[in-house]
C-alpha cells in the first residue's frame, strides 16, 4: 500500500539524481566547448548559448522539485486528462505554429519557443502506465490491445503532421515497453527486420560493389533474410541444428558466389541469393509437411515475405515523386545536404576521429566550431565530446548513459506489483535508449541522420525540461514504492 | 493486484539491447578515434581555406589607343582572430604606421557583430585595406612575426590622365544592396559606383577565381587541396576602348577651369562621344585607395557639386541653340518657307506681349534670322503654328510640336552608356492644360520657341542636336564606349534614329548656321580653312545669362558636333563660341595654332564668380 507522507529525502533514489547532475554538468561543459569562440566568450552571459542553458537548467530544477512533491495518486488520476490535453495541444500546434525551418512544431509565446512534442512523451508514458496497470487489462483482449497501440500511435501521427518525423520516431521506443509487458516479441522482431530491410535496402540502394555488378543494399538485405530466418528457426522452430544448417549453407553458398564473381566472372550475386532464399523457404515448407509444425510455415512465409517487402520498397520509392524520394533519402541520411552527399556526417566523423585517445582538451577543439560541423551545439553535440575529450571521454559518457538507463530499469523492476511505476520507468528507459542510439549513432555514422537531441546534452530548454519532467515523475513514483521483498 | 512474472526475464533482453548499443558505439569510436588515422590526418588538413583570386579589372583605352585607366597592385591586410597569438602590438603598429588606438579600435570594430555581421574568428577579416606597394614592402618583411595576419593581393585603379573622372567613374566597396542584388559579390568586394565603371561593371569585373588551400589546426597553410584540381582560375575583365579623344578631353576640361559648365563633342556619323567635360571636376586618382572615403566626402559636400556630371545630369534652358530645332519644325509643318519673313521691332510685340531682341535689320527671312538669332522670328513661328488651322486645336498643334522635339531626342534619355542621365523637359499640351487650366495659346507659351521657359535640355542633348543637323536628319544614340573587347555593342549604338523633319529642310538650317559663323553671332568660330556651322545661345535665368554654343564642322563632311554650356557666362559669344571653336580646331587640325593656344590660356584663366550658394 502506498505510504502516506512519504519521506522524500530518505526514500528518493539519490544515485539516479547524482547521475542526472553528472549528465547535465557534462552537457553544459560540452555546450561551452561547442560554442566557445576565441577569447571573448562569456559563458555566463545571458546572450550566449551557455548562459541561456544555465537558465534552462535552473528552470528544470524548479520544475523537478515541484513534480517531486506531487503524490503518485495524482499522477495516476491525471494521466488520462494530461494525455488528452497534450493530444489536443499537438493537434493545435500543427495549425498555429509558425513555419520554422520547414517544421510546424514550435509554439512561440513572446520570446519563448516551446516544442510540445518534447513534453508529450511524459504524458504518453503516464497514459500508457495508467492503461496497462488498470484493473482487468489484458493484452490478449483485442479492445485493450487496440487502445494500447492507439495511445502510442496518435501522438506519433500528430508529430509527423508537424513535419518532425524524427521526434515522432521516438514513440517507437514505447514498443520496447510493450514488449517488456508481454507483447509478443515476434512483432518487435518483425518490425526491426522491416526497418533494417528498408534502411539498408533503400539507403545503400545507390551503391554498387567495385568490379562487380552487385547492388550493395540488395546484397546485404538478401544476406540478412536467411540469417533472420535461421534465427527464427532457432527461436520459434525449437530446432537449433536446423537453424545452423540454414545459416551455414546460405553463408557458404553466398561466399562461393562472391568469390566467383569477384575473381572469375563478374555477375550479379543477388540472383544466387534469391535462389538460396527460395530454397530455404522450400526447405522450411518441406519441414512443415514433415513435422506438421505450423511455425515452419510461418517462417517460410517470413522469408518469402521479406524478399517481397524488399522489392515493394524499391518499387514504392521509384513510384514516388522526386521530392518525396528526396525526403526519404534525406531521412535515411543519404542526401542530407545539397552541397555534397554526407557532408555533415563526414565532418562530424572527422571531428570525432581527430580527437584520438585523450582528445584535444577542453575548449581546444577546432573542428566542432561554427565552421565545420553544423548544429554542433544541438544535435551534433557528441562531436564536441569526441573531439575535445577523445575516446576516453566518449567511453565515459556512454558508460554514464548505460549506467543511468540500467539504473532506471532497476528502479522500474523494483516496483513489485506496482505495474504503473514499472511501465512508466520502462518508458523513460526506452525513450532514453532510443535517443542515445539514434543521436550518437547518427553522429558517428551508424544510424541515419534523424535530428533528435542527445538527452541532457543538446542545447535547448524543451528537450532538457522534457527529460527532467520524465525523470522527476519517475523518482517520485519510485519514492512511493513498496518493498518487493 | 495480480503479479505477472512471466515476462520478467525480458528485462535482460532490454538491458542487453542497451549494452549492445553502447558496446557497438564504443567499437565504432575505437575504430574512428584509435585505429583509423585517416580522420586525424584529414582533420589536420580539414580546414579548407577558400582563397579568392581577384581577376584583373578590364582597362580602358581612348579612341587612339592611349591607355587611360589601368590597374596597380594594392594589398589588404587580413586578420584571422583565432590565430592571433603573442602579438607584439607595438612592432605591428610601427610596421604599418598606425597608432595603438587605431589598432585597438579596428580590432574592436572587427569583432563587433553589428558593424561586421560576417565576423567569425575562424575566417580572415579585413584589417586594413589597400596598402600601397611601398607600405606593403615594409610590412611584409615583418609579417612572419605577426601570427594571424596575412596579405590579400588586390588591384586598384591607376589613371594616366587626370581627367574625365565623371566618365570613368570610380570603384567603391559593395553595399548591402549590391550584395543582395547580385550574389557574385561578397563583403569587401569592389564595384563600379559611377560612370563607365558602374555601367560596364559586368564586363570590367571579369570573374573571380578560387584557390582551395588546406590549413592545419594552427591556421598554417599546408598546401593546395587535391593539388589545385578544384581551383578555379580567375577570368580577367574585358578591356574597353572609349570613344573619347583624351587630348580633346584635357583641352575641354582646361577651358572650363574656374567656371561651371560642360562641353560635349560627338562624332555625328557614329554617335561616339569625343569629349565630355563637366566643370567643376576632380582628379579620378583621388578616389582610389584608402583616401577614397575621405575625398569622396569632401567632394560630395562641395556646394558646387563637382561629383555631378553636368553634361548628362544638368538640365538647362537651351536658349537660342534651340531655334534651329524650331526652324526645322516650322519648315516641315509648312508654317514657314525659307523665304518667309517676320518683322522684328526690337523684338516680338503682339497684343501687349513683348519678347526683346537685339538690333538688326527687319523684316528677315529664315537664314539671316538664324544668323542674327532673331527672337521675334521664332516667336512668330510658334504663334503661327499653335494658331494654325492645319490642326484641330492648339492642343493638337502643340502635340505635333512635341512629337518633333521628342524625335530630336529631347525630353527623354538619349540612352548614353553612363548611369544617371537626365531627361530634360519638353512639355506637352496636357502639361499646359493643367498649368493654365486649359486657357492657353501660342502667346502664353511663346518663350519656349527661343529655348526659354519650361523647356530644358542636357548639354548632351544640345550636342546631339548639333549632330542631328550635321547628319541632316538623324542621330545615333551617343555613347562613350566604342568597343568592349570581344563583345558586340548594343545595337542602339549603331542604329540611326530619324527625326520627323525632311532632309531638305536641314540644308536651310545648315545654311543659317553657316551664315551665323560667317556674318552672324558666332563669327569668332570662323576657323581658317574649315567650314564651321554654329549657333550661339544666351539663356536667361535668375542670375547672369548662361553662355551656350552648338555647332559642327566641317559643314559638308561633319566630323565633330559640339555643345558648350557655361553657367552665368553671359552672351553665347563670350564663352560658348570661343571654347567651341578651340575644341573643333584641336580635333580637326590635331593641334592649336599659336594664337589659339594664347586664346585657350586666356579662357582658362578667366574666372566666373559664383558666390557661396548651393549649385
Amino acid at each position: 500500500m502506498a505510504i502516506r507522507n512519504v519521506n522524500l529525502w530518505r526514500s528518493i533514489d539519490w544515485f539516479t539524481i547524482i547521475l542526472y547532475f553528472l549528465l547535465v554538468a557534462c552537457g553544459w561543459l560540452s555546450i561551452c566547448g561547442a560554442t566557445y569562440d576565441f577569447g571573448d566568450t562569456d559563458f555566463f552571459s545571458f546572450s550566449s548559448f551557455t548562459g541561456k542553458q544555465l537558465v534552462w537548467i535552473g528552470c528544470a530544477l524548479v520544475i523537478a522539485i515541484i513534480l517531486l512533491n506531487i503524490e503518485k495518486k495524482y499522477y495516476e488520476m491525471l494521466a488520462y486528462p494530461t494525455y488528452i490535453g497534450f493530444v489536443i495541444l499537438l493537434a493545435a500546434t500543427i495549425f498555429i505554429a509558425p513555419d520554422i525551418k520547414g517544421s510546424h512544431s514550435w509554439l512561440v509565446i513572446g520570446p519563448i519557443r516551446i516544442q510540445p512534442a518534447e513534453f508529450s512523451k511524459f504524458a504518453t508514458a503516464l497514459c500508457l502506465s495508467r492503461l496497462l496497470s488498470s484493473y482487468g487489462f489484458s493484452m490478449e483482449k483485442r479492445s485493450d490491445f487496440i487502445k494500447m497501440i492507439a495511445i502510442v500511435v496518435i501522438p506519433m501521427l500528430l508529430i509527423i503532421l508537424q513535419d518532425e518525423t524524427g521526434s515522432a520516431l521516438v514513440y517507437a521506443a514505447f514498443f520496447l515497453v510493450l514488449y517488456r509487458e508481454g507483447m509478443t516479441g515476434s512483432l518487435l522482431a518483425l518490425g526491426v527486420c522491416m526497418v533494417a530491410y528498408f534502411v539498408i535496402g533503400v539507403g545503400q540502394g545507390e551503391n554498387v560493389f567495385d568490379k562487380m555488378p552487385v547492388n550493395v543494399g540488395q546484397f546485404i538485405v538478401f544476406l540478412l533474410i536467411p540469417l533472420f530466418t535461421a534465427l527464427a528457426v532457432g527461436v520459434y522452430g525449437k530446432h537449433v541444428g536446423r537453424a545452423w544448417w540454414i545459416a551455414c549453407t546460405n553463408l557458404f553458398a553466398t561466399l562461393v558466389a562472391y568469390l566467383f564473381s569477384r575473381y572469375v566472372i563478374p555477375f550479379d550475386i543477388c540472383i544466387v541469393q534469391l535462389v538460396l532464399c527460395g530454397c530455404t523457404a522450400l526447405y522450411l515448407i518441406y519441414t512443415f509437411l514433415l513435422d506438421r509444425y505450423a511455425s515452419y510455415l510461418l517462417i517460410a512465409l517470413f522469408a518469402l515475405g521479406s524478399v517481397g517487402f524488399y522489392y515493394s520498397c524499391n518499387m514504392l520509392i521509384d513510384k514516388l515523386q522526386p521530392h518525396q524520394q528526396m525526403r526519404i533519402l534525406v531521412l535515411l541520411g543519404i542526401k542530407d545536404d545539397p552541397a555534397g552527399v554526407g557532408y555533415n556526417i563526414n565532418q562530424s566523423k572527422i571531428a570525432i576521429g581527430s580527437g584520438g585517445l585523450w582528445g584535444k582538451g577542453f575548449l581546444e577543439g577546432t573542428q566542432t566550431k561554427l565552421n565545420y560541423v553544423p548544429e554542433q551545439h544541438t544535435d551534433f553535440i557528441f562531436c564536441t565530446i569526441g573531439e575535445e575529450q577523445g575516446f576516453m571521454g566518449c567511453i565515459f559518457i556512454l558508460l554514464l548513459y548505460a549506467v543511468f538507463i540500467i539504473r532506471i530499469i532497476m528502479l522500474a523492476e523494483r516496483q513489485g506489483s506496482n505495474k504503473f511505476t514499472r511501465v512508466y520507468g520502462y518508458s523513460l528507459a526506452s525513450i532514453l535508449t532510443f535517443h542515445l542510439f539514434v543521436n550518437v549513432g547518427m553522429v558517428i555514422g551508424l544510424a541515419p541522420v534523424i535530428g533528435i537531441p542527445l538527452p541532457f546534452f543538446s542545447y535547448g530548454g524543451s528537450s532538457l525540461w522534457g527529460f527532467t519532467i520524465l525523470l522527476a515523475i519517475l523518482l517520485r513514483l519510485d519514492a512511493e514504492r513498496e518493498a518487493r521483498f | 493486484m495480480i503479479n505477472d512474472y512471466r515476462f520478467e526475464n525480458r528485462k535482460f533482453v532490454i538491458v542487453g539491447i542497451v549494452l549492445a548499443i553502447v558496446v557497438a558505439f564504443i567499437c565504432r569510436l575505437f575504430s574512428l578515434q584509435i585505429i583509423n588515422d585517416d580522420y586525424k590526418k584529414y582533420a589536420d588538413s580539414n580546414a579548407f581555406l577558400n582563397k579568392t583570386i581577384y581577376p584583373s579589372r578590364g582597362v580602358m583605352y581612348d579612341r587612339n589607343g592611349k591607355l587611360l585607366v589601368s590597374n596597380q597592385p594594392a594589398y589588404d591586410v587580413m586578420v584571422c582572430m583565432r590565430n592571433v597569438k603573442d602579438l607584439d602590438t607595438l612592432a605591428f603598429c610601427n610596421s604599418l604606421g598606425i597608432t595603438r588606438e587605431f589598432f585597438e579600435k579596428r580590432i574592436k570594430d572587427i569583432k563587433n557583430k553589428n558593424l561586421n555581421p560576417g565576423y567569425s574568428s575562424y575566417t580572415d577579416q579585413l584589417f586594413l585595406s589597400q596598402l600601397t606597394a611601398e607600405d606593403f614592402a615594409m610590412f611584409q618583411e615583418q609579417l612572419y612575426k605577426f601570427n594571424g595576419f596575412s596579405i590579400q593581393r588586390r588591384t586598384v585603379r591607376q589613371y594616366d590622365y587626370h581627367v574625365a573622372g565623371h566618365i570613368f567613374g570610380d570603384l567603391g566597396e559593395v553595399s548591402k544592396k549590391d550584395i543582395a542584388n547580385d550574389d557574385y559579390y561578397v563583403r569587401g568586394d569592389f564595384i563600379g559606383k559611377q560612370g563607365i565603371e558602374s555601367y560596364y561593371e559586368k564586363y570590367l569585373r571579369g570573374e573571380k577565381g578560387k584557390e582551395i588551400l588546406l590549413r592545419d589546426a594552427h591556421g598554417r597553410i599546408k598546401g593546395r587541396y587535391l593539388d589545385g584540381a578544384m581551383d578555379v582560375a580567375p577570368v580577367p575583365g574585358k578591356n574597353l576602348t572609349l570613344s573619347l579623344d583624351i587630348e580633346l578631353q584635357q583641352l575641354a576640361e582646361r577651358l572650363l577651369e574656374n567656371k561651371i559648365g560642360s562641353v560635349v563633342a560627338i562624332e555625328p556619323s557614329t554617335g561616339e562621344v569625343l569629349c565630355m567635360a563637366s566643370s567643376p571636376t576632380f582628379d579620378p586618382q583621388i578616389l582610389v585607395g584608402r583616401q577614397r572615403g575621405e575625398n569622396h566626402k569632401i567632394l560630395s559636400k562641395d556646394k558646387q557639386k563637382p561629383l555631378l556630371n553636368r553634361a548628362i545630369q544638368g538640365t538647362y534652358p537651351p536658349g537660342s541653340t534651340f531655334k534651329t530645332s524650331q526652324a526645322l519644325t516650322y519648315l516641315h509643318e509648312g508654317i514657314i518657307s525659307p523665304e518667309t519673313s517676320f518683322p522684328c521691332a526690337h523684338g516680338f510685340r503682339f497684343k501687349g506681349l513683348h519678347v526683346g531682341c537685339h538690333p538688326h535689320g527687319s523684316p528677315l527671312p529664315l537664314v539671316p534670322a538664324l544668323a542674327t538669332s532673331c527672337n521675334s522670328y521664332f516667336c512668330w513661328g510658334l504663334y503661327r503654328m499653335i494658331g494654325s488651322d492645319r490642326y484641330t486645336s492648339s492642343q493638337d498643334a502643340f502635340n505635333h510640336w512635341k512629337d518633333h522635339m521628342v524625335a530630336m531626342g529631347f525630353g527623354y534619355r538619349l540612352g548614353i552608356d553612363l548611369p544617371g542621365e537626365a531627361r530634360g523637359f519638353i512639355p506637352n499640351s496636357a502639361f499646359y492644360d493643367k498649368w493654365y487650366g486649359g486657357r492657353w495659346n501660342g502667346l502664353t507659351i511663346i518663350s519656349i520657341s527661343i529655348g526659354q521657359g519650361e523647356v530644358t535640355l542636357t548639354p548632351l542633348q544640345i550636342a546631339n542636336l548639333g549632330a542631328t543637323i550635321a547628319n541632316r536628319g538623324y542621330y545615333i544614340a551617343p555613347h562613350v564606349v566604342k568597343e568592349v573587347e570581344g563583345e558586340a555593342m548594343d545595337s542602339i549604338y549603331s542604329t540611326p534614329k530619324r527625326t520627323l523633319v525632311d532632309e531638305r529642310h536641314y540644308e536651310t538650317v545648315v545654311k543659317g548656321m553657316r551664315e551665323a559663323v560667317l556674318n552672324g553671332t558666332c563669327r569668332a568660330a570662323n576657323l581658317p580653312g574649315i567650314e564651321v556651322c554654329g549657333k550661339t545661345g544666351t539663356a536667361q535665368n535668375r542670375g547672369k545669362d548662361h553662355s551656350a554654343f552648338m555647332g559642327f564642322a566641317p559643314m559638308n563632311d561633319p566630323k565633330i558636333a559640339i555643345a558648350v554650356y557655361v553657367e552665368n557666362g553671359g552672351f553665347g559669344a563670350v564663352y560658348g563660341v570661343p571654347i567651341g571653336a578651340l575644341i573643333m580646331e584641336k580635333y580637326l587640325t590635331g593641334t592649336l595654332s599659336a594664337a589659339s593656344e594664347q586664346k585657350a590660356n586666356d579662357i582658362q584663366q578667366r574666372v566666373i564668380y559664383y558666390g557661396n550658394q548651393e549649385r
